[in-house]
């Protein structure tokens, strides 16, 4: 019968002091900082070399990066894009991925500046998981 | 500007998605890396099988 006040005491113990949501803010707006925020160096310099990796080959593939339009797919591209964080308002101050397409791999581009922004997110939900406790740091 | 071939794009896609699939998606060092090594031999293999299918229902 210890074992369920042993269990919640357990819990009490480790639940997560401060503003939880500070990796996920942080691991979105730039790729790998919210695990380097959770001490883990390793996985957070292997996330962000993926992930910027993913979106700077996108640029120099001459993958177009989305801005608001009125078309349906294009939404849906913005909001992949919107993903990689600082890295979208900086390409977009930047005019970077703005012109248009003219080879056959910027396609493949597009597709790769989307796909950093999805993978980003999904890193900074990791992060937050470390923070949270629901993932053993 | 970089104009890679599609395979090479493939194995570029493979490697970065299957990095970050790898280290979010396990827990341990060991579970991350074969889940990783797992999810790009699914990427690049399927590519090709994909490849082979086309070609041959093209000709």
């Amino acid at each position: 019968m210890a074992e369920p006040q042993n269990t919640s005491a357990a819990a009490v113990n480790s639940t997560p002091q401060g503003f939880v949501y500070l990796p996920l803010i942080v691991g979105w707006l730039v790729p790998g900082a919210g695990h380097f925020l959770m001490r883990k160096w390793g996985r957070g310099a292997l996330l962000a070399v993926s992930i910027l990796g993913m979106f700077v080959l996108g640029l120099a593939m001459q993958g177009k990066v989305y801005a608001h339009s009125g078309d349906i797919l294009d939404m849906l591209g913005l909001v992949g894009d919107l993903g990689t964080g600082l890295l979208y308002i900086v390409s977009r101050a930047l005019g970077l991925g703005a012109d248009a397409v003219q080879v056959t791999t910027a396609d493949y581009g597009t597709r790769f500046i989307v796909v950093a922004g999805l993978l980003n997110v999904v890193a900074a939900v990791d992060a937050h998981n470390l923070r949270t406790g629901r993932k053993p740091l | 500007m970089f104009t890679p071939s599609h395979f090479t794009a493939v194995l570029l896609f493979a490697l970065f998605a299957s990095t970050v699939f790898g280290i979010t998606m396990r827990e341990t060092p060991k579970r991350m890396v074969r889940y990783g090594a797992y999810c790009f031999v699914l990427f690049v293999g399927s590519a090709i099988l994909l490849s082979w299918l086309m070609y041959f229902i093209a000709r």
